[in-house]
């Protein structure tokens, strides 16, 4: 209802792009042969083999691997910490996609620009940026560095766009007239939030969840000089792969990382399924 | 009203110090720390032999696998747009994969695949007097592994919008159809095109974890700038670090900022785009009826 506009555009999409879309010519099936063996050798050959060295391994390996202590508390520290981070970033994320959308101030295009400097910014270097403020020779005093919430900082730094850019351009689209009427109406703010604002948003929040879940999970860069790598208490899945790598145990190095990708590409398909729920509607 | 206003101000001072706190104040840091001990320390760091050598290392790779970015993401994205074929929707769901996957992971794929002793192909790469894991290939491989999907999910929304019409019409003039996409589509999906590249070249130059693993780290051969910044750290010198980390932090965010400056212009483009369709395809609909 709030803009037929838009689910009109939306549902006549994929007619046009039906007419507009043609079968193979000879000259594109030699393009497409091309693409997908340049796609195989540099992103499906590798990745089968991870997949297939697990495999080989057998379900014993695997299953021993994922239970050895040090590993499973790496896994549990990860998951929990990325659930953690995720939901702050629901929260905040949705908070600054708002303010972005509705709010007018000096200085909001800047804004736009920090809000991405996660993204663009060399993992490493995310991590010193941090350690600078939260580390040993912090300005304000503070230093987690080494411990757990040094580990959410970090998490909690690369993640922050995800929400804001999957939520922003929904709100965008959404007419804020449709708010004022519920209040003018005499529904409360939390009301229209809670009637108005959240349906509308739950698919693109939903989206931007799982993007930062599956980023929090793989993250490496920002944490190796932040968390201290601690075994037990800070040690995340990603370096206890490459621990496995150094020590020359492939086997349980791809088994680590075999379930990782498992989470992703469930994070992959969760998104697929997400994202044509929210098209039909 | 009163309280519209009170809770536009609460929500606009939280996220601005919940940015503050999280994202300006930490990266301001690496300023003031890479010039804490005069630009003549940061100067030498910078020029110090290993360390521009990384550097160099660092953009070459990065420029490779821009190059490659961008040509395989432009030939995918307009097989996806404008061609069907079996598994479309599969290779699609495929192409966004290396966001999801871990650098780590990403390292230990190709280090299977291409490791020079036990790797799949390896060996036999070798044999023929090819060197991937170690060495640059390895790298440029692991940077363009990270960075795949970004020009393609630039491009393939714009070629969605714009349509076929303009493509159809310079063909049935007599274009042929390499006329029809230097002088059609790439100018159409131009901006779009840029910011992909933008983006791309922003993170292939700070890609860490994954070349960590394949290229070894070894100085002055195949250690690149992110993984100078690691070792000078781990080593204590901690000026050195955050003079490499202060190129690289202002790479980006002059990526950034040249992307933010396009974007008005493209997201114009886009909108009025998406109006016109909207309007045009309710004759189309009628056609046929």
């Amino acid at each position: 209802m709030t803009s037929p506009t838009l689910t009109q555009v939306r549902r006549r999409g994929p007619r046009r792009r039906a007419r507009a879309a043609t079968a193979l010519t000879p000259a594109a099936g030699v393009g497409l042969g091309i693409a997908l063996i340049w796609f195989s050798i540099l992103v499906l050959l590798p990745l089968s083999a991870v997949v297939i060295t697990t495999t080989e391994g057998g379900w014993a390996t695997f299953w021993e691997t994922i239970r050895q202590p040090q590993t499973w508390a790496a896994i549990k520290l990860t998951v929990g910490e990325a659930v953690l981070v995720t939901l702050t970033n629901v929260v905040f994320g949705t908070m600054i996609a708002w303010v972005l959308v509705r709010d007018r101030f000096w200085g909001k295009r800047v804004l736009e620009v920090i809000i991405d400097i996660p993204f663009a910014l060399p993992t490493i270097v995310a991590g010193l940026v941090l350690l600078a403020l939260y580390g040993p020779n912090s300005p304000i005093g503070v230093d987690v560095a080494n411990t757990r919430i040094a580990v959410y900082l970090a998490l909690l730094f690369v993640t922050t766009p995800f929400v804001v850019r999957t939520v922003q351009p929904v709100l965008l689209e959404l007419d804020p007239e449709t708010e004022q009427a519920a209040q003018s109406l005499g529904a409360s703010r939390f009301t229209t939030f809670r009637r108005i604002l959240i349906p509308a948003l739950a698919p693109a929040i939903t989206a931007g969840a799982a993007l930062s879940f599956a980023r929090a999970i793989s993250e490496y860069g920002s944490l190796v000089l932040l968390s201290g790598n601690l075994p037990m208490r800070t040690e995340v899945t990603s370096v206890r792969i490459l621990t496995y790598i150094e020590n020359g145990n492939m086997a349980a190095a791809a088994s680590v990382a075999s379930l990782l990708l498992l989470v992703a590409l469930f994070a992959i398909v969760a998104l697929d399924v997400i994202s044509r729920r929210v098209a039909r509607r | 009203m009163n309280g519209n206003r009170l809770v536009r101000y609460s929500l606009r001072t939280i996220v601005l110090v919940y940015l503050g706190l999280l994202i300006v104040w930490p990266v301001s840091l690496v300023a003031k720390n890479a010039f804490s001990e005069g630009i003549g320390t940061f100067i030498d760091a910078l020029t110090e032999e290993t360390t521009a050598y990384a550097f160099q290392l660092t953009l070459i790779v990065a420029v490779w696998a821009v190059v490659i970015n961008t040509v395989f993401g432009i030939l995918i994205s307009i097989l996806l747009v404008r061609y069907t074929f079996p598994g479309r929707r599969a290779l699609s769901a495929f192409i966004d994969l290396p966001l999801s996957v871990s650098p780590v992971v990403v390292g230990l794929a190709l280090l299977l695949a291409y490791g020079g002793t036990n790797g799949w192909f390896g060996p036999a790469l070798e044999d023929s007097g090819i060197q991937v894991i170690y060495a640059t290939p390895g790298i440029i491989m692991a940077t363009a592994f990270v960075s795949l999907p970004l020009v393609i999910r630039e491009i393939v929304p714009v070629l969605t919008e714009i349509g076929t019409e303009q493509e159809q019409a310079a063909r049935s003039l007599g274009a042929n159809a390499w006329q029809t996409f230097r002088r059609i589509t790439i100018p159409a999906i131009r901006w779009a095109l840029v910011y992909g590249v933008v983006l791309s070249l922003a993170r292939s130059l700070g890609e860490f974890g994954a070349v960590k693993i394949v290229s070894g780290n070894i100085v002055g051969q195949t250690q690149t700038a992110t993984l100078v910044v690691e070792e000078k750290y781990q080593n204590f010198e901690q000026t050195a670090a955050y003079a490499s980390s202060f190129v690289l932090a202002a790479a980006a965010v002059l990526a950034l900022i040249v992307v933010t400056l396009l974007r008005p212009g493209h997201e114009e483009s886009a909108s009025t785009a998406g109006v016109t369709a909207a309007t045009t395809s309710v004759p189309t609909q009628k056609d046929p009826a």
